[in-house]
């Protein structure tokens, strides 16, 4: 006997109990054994289902401005990707969100009951600032801190209004900042964050008085903008004194680009340079100018909604996926005797991990999602049967045990890495295409494939092998083929 | 067991399936459905307090829906306990006036039954997002292009074996895009943001089969070196053949059992998977490898002689 095998059931138990405890709970609270008062985890672990499944919360959004004004239909599309991409902030809300003309969105958030909660966290405009970075620039993209914002805050949102949401501080907008800034960005400058540099706030959005895009005598786009007269003076004094030094353009805690200082700034207007295409100027000026969202949005009401598939129908589908995967169960159990009731176990291994994900992340389930996890059980099932069909071969081939299941998992795993890789591939690539075009069906769907993936590799390469292994330790094939789905004169005969 | 040897009959039959789905594509088109078109949202509040069942409204609305103004297949959803969102292709005020009469005649149990809300609405996916998906899954096809090429980087030719994924790939949506015109047209199903996700499904699970037995066909090449690669293809076909039918039999369980018993707003949905996973495992052994045959073999240089078809071996 292996004794690595071993090694890996001192995870694999733990980690089974470890899923067993999440998914049957609803709350997972730890107390902190030295503070008794205070808790090191306490969290809402509750299934997420999305609307189609359990309905949620609509909320209808109109455009924050004069009656008689008109909104364009451009910006009012660009406002809801923006507000999609920020309720999705880990691509997995599944929210819903359309554009009712001429000036309304509608948007429908899963599972949720607060709609304080969901307002504030879609109202706050986008915090924006620049930021003083010295010699050396971080890149666009980087989340940084800055020193602005911990005294007092312009946004009415304290920042503990989403705290269900973990990670709030990528909400941004991948869509409407494609800023690459070759000319301001030297690729070659390196990054060290090893303790987080808090970065000094010059000025923040405040001080903007306008901005424009402006074609560039050297062909290309600029951005032209002017400061409100209280700001002049301090710009002019902080770009006298920190020329050729960076001046970071952050929009909530993000660098949306990272322009040097090239002269003194007197007068109170500036120009950004950069290699800006027509689209990129222009969607700089926009942050610029409205923080991230092109125009000022209110909610106009908001209401609880059920689920478009209805109650009943999806209570019916959940019985029919459930004999469905009996009946896999039974069949894999049937054909594959010994090796399929295990790989049945890994199987129930797969769907308590996936399930405690599922709820640790959060993962909001909607019936997309749940075909990204048929589709990853299905590739779970497959490598099992992969790896089976070849320990049949090698048993027949006359090899003991032991051989025949290294020998098996040996010759399988090239076809199941390149397999699991290509589909792991598609699934960043849609990944991507979904949080870059606010279609959160597709994101959804990714994400859960993904996951499946990842966690259908460990359970068939790891927990079905170690659960042979334990299993049939002392067993001798050779008496008992038929365990094996194993005729014993096919096996002689060969 | 020769496989290989009918592989013009398997062609024949993948054509016999996508040419009349491909002729339904170009005469009926896709129906879309209000996820990419966008429409009306209409929200109704009962006096009576007993709104009815969701199946209810959309067979009303299927009922009330003409060639003019189609408004079938609505999306319906309880609002609190009373009132109900329905969003359907757009209609107007005439249109609305009757859908509301006809609610309150038929639902409202002799008391009133009013408008809280009524506003055009767009789609969840935008036409430019549905071109952009496309976009998204052509890329997807070229990074598993590069990959399976750099994965077979030892069996010669390993630039075939990515293409013949893809066509196998192509196959498959080709298959799904016939079967939704089709059954879209008799059945009156329209193609919505979860018909996106089963197309996702479809690609990502036909990829995967194909690389199983191209995996195979990869270990033989090194084993069988004096043997024809007709016969090591056939081979490593027949080899994967048990493991092929029995994840296709496993993942056509859970998905039957979802047709069957499950919810009928889903069904569509199952159907399409069902179709789809199908031409999948067909598409890995009876497609995707032939196709390595007929590319070994040069096979087009016989096409248009008048002896087509002469096996060489």
């Amino acid at each position: 006997m292996n004794r690595r095998q071993y090694n890996w059931l001192f995870l694999i138990i733990p980690l089974i109990a470890l899923a067993i405890w999440v998914d049957l709970s609803k709350q997972i609270t730890i107390t902190n054994p030295f503070k008794p008062q205070t808790s090191l985890i306490d969290r809402n672990v509750q299934t997420q289902l999305g609307l189609d499944l359990r309905g949620g919360l609509q909320v209808l959004m109109e455009a924050d401005l004069p009656s008689d004004s008109t909104v364009s239909s451009s910006d009012l599309n660009v406002t809801r990707q923006i507000l999609e991409n920020r309720a999705n902030a880990l691509g997995v809300s599944e929210v819903v969100m359309q554009v009712a003309p001429p000036r309304r969105i509608v948007a429908e958030f899963p599972g949720l009951q607060d709609p304080a909660q969901v307002i504030a966290s879609l109202q706050e405009t986008g915090l924006l600032e620049f930021v003083d970075m010295g010699t050396t620039p971080v890149l666009v993209g980087t989340v940084i801190q800055t020193d602005y914002g911990t005294s007092s805050t312009t946004t009415g949102t304290p920042a503990a209004a989403l705290t269900d949401t973990p990670t709030e501080a990528p909400t941004d907008t991948p869509a409407i900042s494609p800023t690459t800034d070759p000319n301001a960005t030297p690729a070659a400058a390196p990054t060290p964050e090893v303790a987080p540099t808090i970065y000094h706030t010059v000025m923040t959005g405040a001080a903007l008085s306008s901005v424009n895009v402006q074609s560039a005598t050297l062909g290309g786009f600029n951005i032209a903008f002017t400061l409100k007269s209280d700001y002049s003076t301090l710009f002019a004094d902080y770009t006298g004194s920190h020329l050729n030094q960076y001046l970071a353009i952050v929009l909530d805690k993000k660098a949306i680009s990272v322009p040097s200082i090239n002269a003194k700034i007197t007068g109170g207007a500036g120009i950004i340079q950069g290699n800006f295409t027509q689209d990129t100027a222009n969607a700089l000026a926009i942050q610029l100018r409205y923080g991230s969202l092109p125009i000022p949005i209110k909610v106009v009401e908001s209401q609880s909604v059920g689920a478009t598939l209805g109650a009943d129908s999806v209570r019916r589908s959940v019985i029919a996926g459930i004999i469905g995967l009996l009946v896999v169960i039974i069949f894999m159990g049937l054909y594959y005797r010994l090796p399929g009731f295990i790989a049945d176990l890994a199987l129930l291994t797969f769907a308590l991990i996936t399930l405690m994900l599922y709820k640790l992340i959060p993962v909001v389930l909607t019936l997309s999602g749940i075909a990204g996890f048929i589709l990853a059980i299905g590739m779970a099932v497959d490598a099992n049967i992969l790896i089976f069909e070849r320990l049949k071969e090698e048993l027949r081939a006359g090899r003991t045990l032991h051989q025949a299941i290294d020998l098996a998992w040996k010759r399988a795993w090239p076809s199941i890495r390149d397999a699991n890789s290509s589909t792991l591939i598609t699934c960043i690539i849609l990944y991507w295409f979904g949080s870059a075009f606010g279609a959160s069906v597709v994101k959804g769907f990714s994400l859960t494939l993904a996951l499946g993936v990842l966690i259908s590799l460990f359970t068939a390469i790891i927990v079905t092998r170690t659960f042979l292994h334990a299993v049939l330790d002392n067993i001798k094939f050779t008496e008992h083929p038929r365990w094996f789905g194993i005729q014993e004169s096919h096996y002689e005969s060969d | 067991m020769n496989l290989i040897k009918y592989r013009y009959l398997y062609f024949g039959i993948s054509l016999l399936v996508i040419i009349p789905g491909v002729i339904a594509l170009i005469i009926w088109g896709l129906p879309l459905g209000i996820d990419f078109t966008g429409g009306s949202l209409l929200e109704v509040k009962f006096a009576s307090g007993q709104p009815p069942a969701i199946a209810a409204v959309t067979a009303l609305y299927n009922e009330m829906s003409t060639a003019q103004m189609d408004i079938a297949n609505p999306v319906v959803q309880p609002i609190g306990t009373d009132s109900l969102s329905i969003r359907s292709k757009e209609m107007n005020d005439t249109l609305k006036a009757q859908v509301v009469a006809a609610l309150k005649d038929r639902f409202g149990g002799g008391q009133d039954v009013v408008i809280t809300n009524f506003t055009q609405v767009s789609a969840v996916i935008g036409k430019e997002i549905a071109i952009r998906a496309a976009g998204a899954v052509a890329l997807a096809s070229l990074a598993i292009l590069v990959y399976i090429t750099i994965a077979f980087r030892k069996v010669p030719n390993s630039f075939r074996y990515g293409t013949a994924a893809i066509i196998a790939t192509i196959h498959d949506i080709l298959v799904t895009l016939g079967a939704e015109a089709i059954l879209g047209h008799f059945l009156g199903w329209q193609a919505d943001a979860l018909f996106l996700t089963a197309l996702l499904t479809i690609i990502g699970f036909s990829v995967h089969d194909d690389i199983v037995v191209f995996d195979r066909i990869r270990e033989n090449s090194n084993i069988y070196r004096r043997v024809g690669y007709e016969t090591v293809v056939n081979h490593s076909i027949v080899q994967t053949l048990d493991r092929s039918i029995n994840t296709q039999l496993t993942v056509m369980f859970t998905l039957l059992a979802l047709a069957l018993f499950g919810g009928v707003s889903i069904r569509h949905f199952v159907v399409i998977l069902l179709v789809g996973v199908f031409s999948g495992t067909y598409s890995s052994i009876f497609n995707a490898s032939p196709i390595l045959v007929v590319w070994e073999n040069r096979e087009w240089r016989n096409w248009f002689r008048r002896k087509p078809g002469t096996q060489i071996s």
